[in-house]
């Protein structure tokens, strides 16, 4: 598959209403940064950030059908393998995608293999991953080589370069930035591919897809291994935007769950649904985390995530299938296209 | 003197596996007869917990008796909830269902948070230090009392589920729910009362829980992954199922953390439900779907 070619006839099937709205979205992205603050920077790349880990769960859970509630694990070891690299060795994050790409890719493979060889589905599935996530959130505990419970810590000073990812929140802005396109660029293609139609075909129907000489399982394993190398790369530049990594945060439950929202309220097996997802909730997130501190004077500990859960249980009460099908209704996009 | 140890161990590790069993009897209820995985589960539990703690602090009511009120009061929230707000849910798929039980569940878990705060908080019963010696194995009272009230209250559900029209009826929906809707009965109603008796298992297991460990919200994910482990590797839906589970992990989890390292705790139920899943996907006690 010729990336370009593919490129190419990406842009041709598009609408050219749409292709004008989304480059000038892209433009405006682009400028942006000369106009917002070192906050508001940050909450863009969390936005972006999110984007990016959405788009790579919904290849699994939108694309093929798999739930995965574990996904903080290759975020996780992305990180790791990334900072380790970097720290320990010395080898540019540039570089360190690769391994962090592959670990991660092992990782999916055997979880992926344990759970489509015997027929594990559904919430059985999601608990395999749960499960994985926990095992490395103990393991990287006890590890005292990557720092165990205390963390491990990248230097802020060592080696400034925007290869080596160091440099402050206008890098990191452009960095997921880029990688929230590439994400979308690369599942726009995929999508469109022998393989997507696959996967569609096992999401929908898993003994039909094999009736039509599907390889089901190849196809499952294929979108774990996909979905995990994306996953671990969004994770190598988190590490470096944080310059720690905890176990107890990076591997958290909580983490993987943050991580679905927005493709799910975005729109679940759309394109757009889990950027749309992003740019609602990370800013109604950090909007209601300002406005309870305004309102009460302080930060209450809580008060904002009970918010989120009211917002999540509202949003899923009224638009099930996420925001980006009713919102493409309401431009007036036809069925069938993005 | 080890040998000793490993049956201290084992026997701890039993009487926490049974108070984790009932916990997990409600997920399983839930699941069995509703088709809905309870992802608030956990965050019951330590409400439960709250609740017990409030009252003995309170009113000095022993959390050993309190746990009936209380069951009784997460009976009446579950059925409210599956009437209210999970119903329109039971058809939808698996991820809608989730989303909308995570919501709760962060709901459940900052609301308690901002009610009690993030630290820990033990009830500290007048006999919390009372033991048997029985030969070299050293019981601890409470555990026993809480092992015995969890093992009545399980008694009790299967007892409902055995011998009562309305048990029978529930059994029948789970069993074949077009066939149920055929001969007349009252799905809906029955759907209601499943939740509320899951909620219940999981209200009286909360109560008892606050006699064995510390109350804190963040606990509450935690329990939510150990319920649904137990009843995984009990076998979806099967209530002796959850029982059994909740032994074994209880008794995994007593071994790890005494012989390997108290962190360990965690890794072992994992263990256990990895080597579950490989073998016996089903679960021990479950029928395949």
């Amino acid at each position: 598959m010729n990336p370009f070619a593919t490129l190419a006839r990406l842009v041709d099937e598009a609408p050219r209403r749409a292709l004008l709205l989304l480059a000038a979205l892209v433009a405006v992205l682009l400028v942006a940064p000369v106009a917002l603050d070192r906050y508001l920077l940050s909450v863009f790349f969390l936005i972006f950030w999110f984007a990016t880990v959405g788009q790579a769960w919904n290849i699994m859970m939108g694309f093929c059908g798999q739930l995965s509630l574990g996904h903080a694990l290759y975020v996780g070891l992305g990180g790791y393998v990334g900072a380790l690299l970097w720290v320990k060795f010395g080898i540019s994050p540039a570089i360190a995608i690769v391994p962090a790409m592959l670990v991660a890719m092992a990782f999916g493979a055997v979880i992926g293999w344990l759970g489509f060889r015997f027929g594990i589905e559904g919430v059985y599935f999601a608990l395999l991953t749960i499960a994985f996530a926990e095992v490395a959130r103990i393991g990287f505990d006890n590890w005292s080589f990557v720092g165990g419970a205390a963390g491990f810590f990248i230097p802020v000073s060592a080696a400034a370069s925007p290869v080596n990812l160091r440099g402050g929140p206008m890098l990191f802005y452009y960095v997921a930035l880029a990688m929230m396109i590439i994400a979308f660029i690369l599942c726009a293609a995929l999508r469109r591919s022998r393989l997507g139609h696959a996967w569609l075909a096992v999401r929908e129907d898993a003994e039909a897809a094999r009736a039509l000489g599907i390889d089901v399982f190849r196809a499952k394993m294929a979108a774990v291994v996909i979905s995990a190398a994306m996953t671990a790369v969004a994770g190598v530049v988190y590490g470096f935007y944080q310059n720690n990594l905890f176990p107890s945060q990076t591997f958290d439950i909580a983490r993987s769950i943050e991580m679905i929202l927005a493709p799910i309220i975005g729109g679940l097996g759309t394109l757009f649904g889990p950027i749309l997802g992003a740019f609602i909730l990370t800013p109604l997130g950090q909007i209601l985390i300002a406005l309870v501190e305004k309102i009460a004077g302080r930060a209450i500990p809580g008060v904002n995530l009970v918010f989120y859960g009211a917002a999540l249980m509202v949003i899923i009460w009224f638009t099930p299938n996420g925001v980006w099908p009713w919102l493409k209704k309401k431009l007036g996009i036809p069925e069938g296209r993005e | 003197m080890l040998w000793s140890l490993y049956a201290n161990v084992l026997v701890q590790g039993v009487l926490t596996g049974l108070v984790y069993g009932l916990m997990a009897l409600g997920l399983s209820v839930i699941f069995g007869v509703v088709r809905v995985v309870n992802f608030a589960h956990g965050e019951f539990a330590v409400v439960g917990m709250y609740a017990a703690f409030v009252l003995f602090r309170s009113f000095g009511i022993d959390p050993f008796l309190s746990m009936l009120p209380i069951a009784a009061a997460f009976f009446v929230i579950g059925y409210g909830l599956q009437r209210t707000l999970i119903n329109p849910f039971v058809s939808r798929p698996e991820h809608e269902q989730f989303i909308l039980l995570v919501g709760l569940a962060i709901i459940m878990v900052n609301g308690t948070l901002m009610i009690f705060g993030p630290d820990a908080r033990s009830a500290n019963l007048p006999y919390s230090f009372d033991s048997w010696e029985i030969g070299t194995i050293i019981v601890d009272k409470v555990r026993v009392y809480a092992a015995i009230a969890a093992l009545a209250v399980a008694a009790l559900l299967f007892a409902f589920f055995r011998f009562t029209a309305t048990g029978v009826a529930i059994r029948a929906c789970a069993d074949n729910l077009v066939g149920a809707a055929v001969v007349g009965l009252d799905v809906k109603k029955l759907y209601a009362l499943t939740f509320g008796l899951g909620l219940a298992c999981v209200g009286a297991a909360g109560a008892l829980m606050v006699t064995l460990t510390d109350a804190t919200p963040m606990i509450a994910p935690a329990f939510t992954l150990l319920a649904f482990t137990i009843v995984i590797i009990g076998g979806m839906g099967s209530m002796t199922g959850a029982i059994v589970g909740g032994l074994l992990i209880g008794i995994a989890e007593a071994m790890a953390s005494v012989l390997i390292a108290p962190s360990m705790k965690t890794m072992a139920s994992f263990g256990l439900l990895v080597l579950v899943l490989a073998l016996r996907p089903q679960g021990l006690l479950g029928r395949r779907a």
